[in-house]
């Protein structure tokens, strides 16, 4: 009989992490100058804690190296995190928080849309640069703001569409069918796919949506599966995602499965067996057995940090740790280049921004005042599972 | 295609039959619900994966012993958040019973974690052919064990002592007390096999779906909204609304599509209720001045 406690691990992660922050600060050089605060409003508990867990682990890990370095403008950074619960009105009172009352200098955001959006008017109205490192949603930077205040290191919905569709049609997808998760997510990329299609001429077997508690998704299939589709354009997170993949299994039905970036959020592999590995989805970034010296170096520090970290397979979510971590180098660079930590310097700082060689990509001039996005379709790899390991599909 | 959405609605609608029977059960026993049905399914779930999975032990063992424990968390609930309010009229076991099971999926959510598991079982690649149709062993297996479980408490309620000590309760509870009957030991006993129903349940649909701390709380609400619709008095009435909910379900998703499963479903439900207000088999209580 065989006894593990993966939880208690967990439980004693933030621990950890506030432990390690805290001895950066101590032992940094400049431990007499106050910290300039960053801050992180994102899921740490619930169902999308462990996406929390991700972006905590790559804005800790950039920290750590900006403070190493000797901080931001001679002075150390810090990290207050906030758990929004994954619900738009506690997401924005943490924002308002953060902001207001601990002064963070940055703020960032964590995976869901619906939170963002709703600390987005926040952001613009306090002048203070709120950097997206997950959520997708396009809206989120293109939000109609004469003073834009949002940025981002991630995915894009409308972009991310487009490179799903084109992926389906280069692997010869003529008609395929929409199985998306029901919320706000999942519309707007229906929006995007259905626009992606119109643009190649592609004609769509229908959309259907799934919820969290769907035990079954066989009657929606078996709806597309009748109206011809001969590829599955899917989004959802996880949970759902596994359960599409194990009604295709029930109903027989081998399809190409074409998804967004919800599977890599958890133990796909496992909640959706073998036929896991034949839904091929979108990442910004996977840590594999060859990565470049910066993403063996970051693995690396990972493993050491959290010895939890065992194997490839427990790197995950990839994208967030990466965006994460990206976002704060530029971040950092953003505010050095403001010479101060005011909202509005910062926010032109993130435009001063010319060439930094990031763990994604290289970036070069990375922000405009008419571009809050740094990552690009050029940026994003498609990937699926291999047992409980997330590979990328032609590297 | 018909043949599936059938066996989907059927193992949806035995799953929310065993749910609904445990409203049932201690609505005609003491007049209050658990509203916890949803969490005591999460918790079977999770006791059955971490006894079996994380710990290793024999299904054999893991079962009885995940049952037991369900059995007791329905006596924890009986004993601390319902017993103390009604016994001095107050309608607060409600929102208890409601907080009860809020707190049990937290603390579900910090000891078993945060992610989905996938609860592995033999049966889910074991395939019946049905009226030409590949079907899953294990979704055969959830409409006839939950029927097996709605005709054993048929047949205990009518044929055996403790059935007639129920009875007793449900008929008269000042009287039965008169008798020399325990009441209260009547209604945590109803509590404990309410929450073995949902156990039941929880470890039923685990393969098929997954296990999570957060599973619970959707099941929990569809099946008391069963449990009204069949009557929340009538054993059978629920039962067999269960098996309707779940039908439509899948047949309005089958048919119109899953954007208007809920609408519909809800729809219906509320029509029915409109013109049967006792529930589609319950009757109108009678009320003696």
């Amino acid at each position: 009989m065989s006894f593990r406690l993966p939880d208690v691990q967990r439980l004693l992660f933030p621990v950890a992490a506030a432990i390690s922050l805290n001895l950066a600060v101590a032992t940094s050089t400049q431990a007499a100058e106050p910290p300039i605060k960053v801050g992180l409003v994102a899921a740490l508990s619930g169902q999308s804690a462990k996406s929390g867990e991700a972006l905590t682990r790559g804005l800790t890990m950039a920290i750590d190296e900006v403070n190493a370095q000797g901080g931001v403008l001679g002075r150390p950074l810090e990290l207050v995190r906030r758990d929004d619960e994954s619900n738009p009105s506690k997401g924005m009172l943490a924002a308002r928080e953060l902001i207001q009352r601990e002064k963070v200098t940055v703020l960032f955001g964590g995976l869901d849309t619906p939170v963002s959006l709703a600390i987005v008017p926040l952001a613009n109205q306090l002048k203070v640069p709120f950097m997206g490192i997950w959520a997708a949603g396009t809206k989120i930077t293109e939000n109609g703001a004469a003073d834009n205040y949002v940025f981002r290191v991630s995915a894009v919905d409308e972009l991310v569409d487009e490179a799903l569709v084109k992926y389906g049609a280069d692997q010869g997808m003529k008609k395929p069918g929409m199985i998306l998760i029901n919320n706000p997510w999942g519309e707007s990329n229906e929006a995007g796919f259905k626009r992606a299609l119109e643009k190649r001429g592609l004609e769509n077997a229908g959309v259907e949506r799934i919820q969290d508690s769907d035990l079954d998704v066989v009657p929606q299939l078996t709806r597309l599966k009748n109206a011809g589709a001969d590829t599955l354009l899917m989004v959802g997170n996880v949970g759902p995602s596994a359960q599409v993949v194990k009604s295709l299994d029930r109903m027989g039905w081998d399809v190409p499965v074409v998804s967004h970036w919800g599977p890599a959020g958890g133990r796909f592999g496992e909640l959706a067996g073998p036929s896991a590995s034949r839904v091929h989805f979108i990442q910004t970034y996977v840590f594999t057995e060859h990565n470049d010296a910066k993403g063996d170096a970051l693995l690396a520090a990972l493993k050491n940090a959290y010895p939890q970290i065992e194997s490839l397979a427990d790197v995950t979510p990839a994208v967030g740790i990466a965006n994460a971590y990206d976002a704060l180098h530029l971040s950092a660079l953003a505010i050095e280049n403001a010479g101060s930590t005011d909202g509005e310097a910062v926010r032109d700082g993130f435009y001063q921004i010319t060439d930094y060689d990031g763990l994604i990509k290289d970036y070069r001039q990375p922000f405009t005042a008419q571009k809050h996005d740094a990552l690009g379709p050029d940026d994003y790899v498609f990937a699926h599972f291999v047992g409980d390991q997330i590979v990328p599909l032609n590297p | 295609m018909f043949t599936a959405a059938i066996v989907t609605g059927l193992g949806l609608g035995s799953m929310y039959a065993l749910l609904a029977l445990g409203f049932h059960l201690t609505y005609v026993v003491s007049h209050t619900v658990n509203f916890a049905q949803g969490s005591a399914m999460m918790v079977g779930a999770v006791l059955g994966y971490t006894l079996c999975i994380t710990w290793g032990l024999s299904l054999w063992l893991a079962l009885p012993l995940t049952l037991l424990l369900s059995a007791l968390y329905g006596l924890v609930i009986e004993r601390w958040l319902v017993r103390p309010f009604h016994s001095r009229g107050s309608q607060a076991w409600l929102m208890a019973t409601v907080a009860g099971g809020i707190l049990v999926d937290n603390l579900a959510l910090f000891t078993f974690g945060k992610e989905p598991r996938q609860f592995e079982s033999s049966l889910l690649n074991l395939k019946v052919e049905l009226f030409g149709n590949a079907i899953g062993a294990l979704q055969l297996l959830i409409p006839l064990v939950g029927a097996a479980i709605a005709l054993a408490l048929f047949l205990v309620r009518r044929y055996t002592r403790l059935g007639k000590v129920l009875e007793a309760c449900v008929q008269n509870p000042r009287a039965a007390m008169l008798m020399g009957i325990n009441v209260n030991r009547v209604v945590a006993i109803a509590f404990a096999i309410s929450t073995v129903f949902a156990a039941i349940a929880g470890l039923l649909i685990a393969p098929l779906f997954s296990v999570n701390a957060e599973m619970g709380m959707l099941f929990g609400l569809k099946a008391f909204a069963v449990a009204i619709l069949g009557g929340i008095a009538s054993a059978g009435g629920v039962f067999v609304a269960g098996l309707l909910f779940g039908l439509t379900e899948a047949l309005v998703t089958l048919y119109f599509g899953s954007a208007f499963t809920q609408i519909l479903t809800f729809a219906l439900v509320i029509l029915a209720l409109a013109i049967r207000p006792n529930g589609l088999f319950g009757s109108q209580a009678l009320v003696k001045v």
